[in-house]
């Protein structure tokens, strides 16, 4: 076996869901390569060269990965796989890897499988179907296995001291003549990044309104949290939609998660089931949030959120 | 402009329906449950529709592929203002291996048949969850993609479109023929009207099969266990804030 970890990157910084790509490449067992490909891949390389478990950097810089498109990126993937026969090739499950590894399975003539939680072995993989309601294991009839792999079900791989050697890609990168990266425009904020964040305090419909927020964002900053919304508070326009906790949004397993007026669909379950401490505030006792929550308060929100701002952190 | 549209349509298991894993593990119980449209996919008709009434596109194709009652589902989309429908029938255990790989080739080979300059499908099926169709369909046929869109823009024979990513947007502009993924905040899909069900009664669908196509639907996967996740035992409740601050505080968050 022989896995090839797509490295995901801004070309200034490595995204940790390639490390958590790293150990989940290590359960399927034999050697462990990483791809970085961009304009520039120097700083990439050397914070991923420190990575445990990796024995070889591959690096394709070239002025036609502007933007990371599909369309480039997809073939030079296939190239590097046919180059070197890599029974495996992984990525992180974030918008990213989804974007591009079904388009490497399709030239691959494989059937990707997508926002893997578990790998038993290198041909047999665990992952999560309708909305985290059912759990499917499936073993691939294909040749090579195209992954992606849910961050949060893979700890990141250590950093050690051992220096993994990097050499130069000698495949050609074609420029794409059909689409055209014009830019990106990401939300700015001073609280912590949901996706990793170990502390995350969650809205839902019961806030009633987008200025209620405000009352969350105190809570927030006074724990060092970030703030995430349920589909429902995304719907009503409450927030915007990266801020969506879900299955059709971020799914999240941080140190701790308050859910604040939010009553627990299901598809809102499979974002945050797996946080280690759940506390739910809401004024509904009978909400379906209350059966995975931890600490439960049944609570008017507005007088118990406030409450809980001004008395945590006091000794 | 005067595009010609193929729209992906899946019947799902309706979103509120709670899903039920068979006793012997072998896949979700699906007799006697309500199905509908994948939401997502109402989305990229909806979208379709939108060109068409800007004038933008000229036709719609909707095309859904599974066990007969996929007709209901295309009819939907019939009402909602696509033009005539392609059902590709699979059943029974075929129907159970299928894999996206699979309908991205029906697709592709549709879209040559049919001369289609979009192809738009919902970002990820909420009963498989893979996203994978869109970005499959568009290496076969060497188009671009452009995936999980939640504005689309048609001008000059490309497509600008703002992509849903992590943390943010993302603009990217698209030659056509090209393939599209519709997320979330693309539109809000219509209400069939009584009066386009009654038309929708009278509009085409053609039936084929995988092998009219030429797709092998061998499967690529073996299904080994489908189970129910694991239950998460909730805690207590508690009384008031104060208690939430004790606990809290036992765990080292407060």
């Amino acid at each position: 076996q022989s896995t090839l970890v797509l490295a995901e990157h801004n070309n200034g910084k490595l995204n940790p869901v390639t490390l958590s790509a790293i150990t989940a490449a290590q359960k399927v067992g034999g050697t462990v390569s990483c791809l970085v490909a961009g304009t520039k891949c120097g700083s990439i390389v050397e914070q991923l060269s420190k990575a445990t478990g990796i024995t070889k950097i591959l690096v394709a810089e070239n002025a036609n990965l502007h933007g990371l498109l599909p369309e480039p990126l997809a073939p030079l993937i296939v190239a590097t796989q046919q180059q070197f026969g890599f029974t495996h090739i992984l990525a992180g499950a974030s918008a990213f890897g989804k974007t591009v590894l079904p388009r490497v399975a399709a030239l691959l003539d494989v059937s990707p499988i997508s926002d893997v939680t578990a790998i038993t072995n290198s041909d047999t993989f665990v992952r999560t179907i309708y909305a985290g309601n059912a759990v499917l294991t499936l073993k691939s009839n294909d040749g090579v296995k195209v992954i992606t792999i849910r961050p949060t079900s893979f700890p990141a791989a250590p950093m050690g001291d051992v220096i993994a050697s990097s050499e130069a890609s000698t495949q050609t990168v074609n420029s794409s003549p059909n689409s055209e990266f014009i830019g990106q425009e990401l939300t700015k904020s001073d609280r912590p990044e949901l996706s990793s964040a170990k502390v995350v305090v969650s809205g839902g419909r019961g806030l009633k309104s987008g200025e209620n927020f405000e009352l969350l964002y105190k809570l927030a900053d006074k724990m060092g949290a970030a703030v995430g919304a349920s589909r429902a508070a995304v719907d009503a326009g409450f927030v915007s939609n990266d801020l969506q906790v879900g299955q059709t949004g971020k799914i999240l397993a941080p140190e701790l998660y308050i859910a604040v007026g939010i009553s627990g669909a299901i598809q809102h379950l499979a974002g945050m089931k797996d946080s280690k401490t759940i506390v739910a505030i809401n004024k509904d006792p009978e909400a379906p949030i209350f059966q995975v929550a931890d600490i439960g308060l049944v609570a008017d929100l507005f007088a118990a959120v406030p409450e809980l701002t001004e008395k945590i952190g006091k000794k | 402009m005067s595009l010609r549209i193929l729209v992906g349509v899946k019947r799902v298991i309706d979103y509120a329906v709670k899903i039920r894993v068979k006793p012997d593990k072998s896949g979700v119980i699906t007799e006697g449950v309500k199905h509908s449209m994948n939401p997502f996919d109402e989305i990229a008709i909806e979208e379709a529709v939108r060109m068409k009434e800007k004038k933008i596109a000229k036709e719609i194709v909707a095309f859904s592929c599974g066990p007969a009652q996929c007709q209901e589902t295309l009819r939907t989309a019939l009402a909602m203002g696509a033009d005539r429908g392609i059902h590709v029938e699979v059943a029974g255990p075929q129907y159970e291996t299928l894999q996206p790989l699979h309908i991205s080739k029906m697709l592709a080979k549709l879209a040559k048949d049919e001369q289609i300059d979009i192809i738009i499908v919902g970002k990820q099926a909420i009963d498989d969850d893979c996203n994978q169709t869109a970005q499959m369909t568009a290496a076969l046929l060497d188009w671009p993609q452009a995936t999980s869109a939640s504005k689309i823009e048609a001008k000059d024979g490309s497509l600008q479109v703002v992509r849903e990513i992590d943390g943010g947007l993302e603009t990217i502009k698209v030659k056509l023929p090209t393939v599209v993924s519709a997320d979330l905040r693309l539109n809000e899909p219509r209400y069939a009207t009584l009066p386009n069900i009654m038309k929708a009664k009278k509009k085409p669908i053609k039936k084929l099969t995988p092998k009219d196509l030429g797709v092998d639907v061998s499967p690529r996967i073996q299904i080994v266990t489908v189970e129910e996740p694991p239950v998460r035992l909730a805690g207590a409740k508690v009384e008031n804030v104060d208690m939430v601050v004790e606990k809290l505080k036992a765990l080292g968050h407060a």
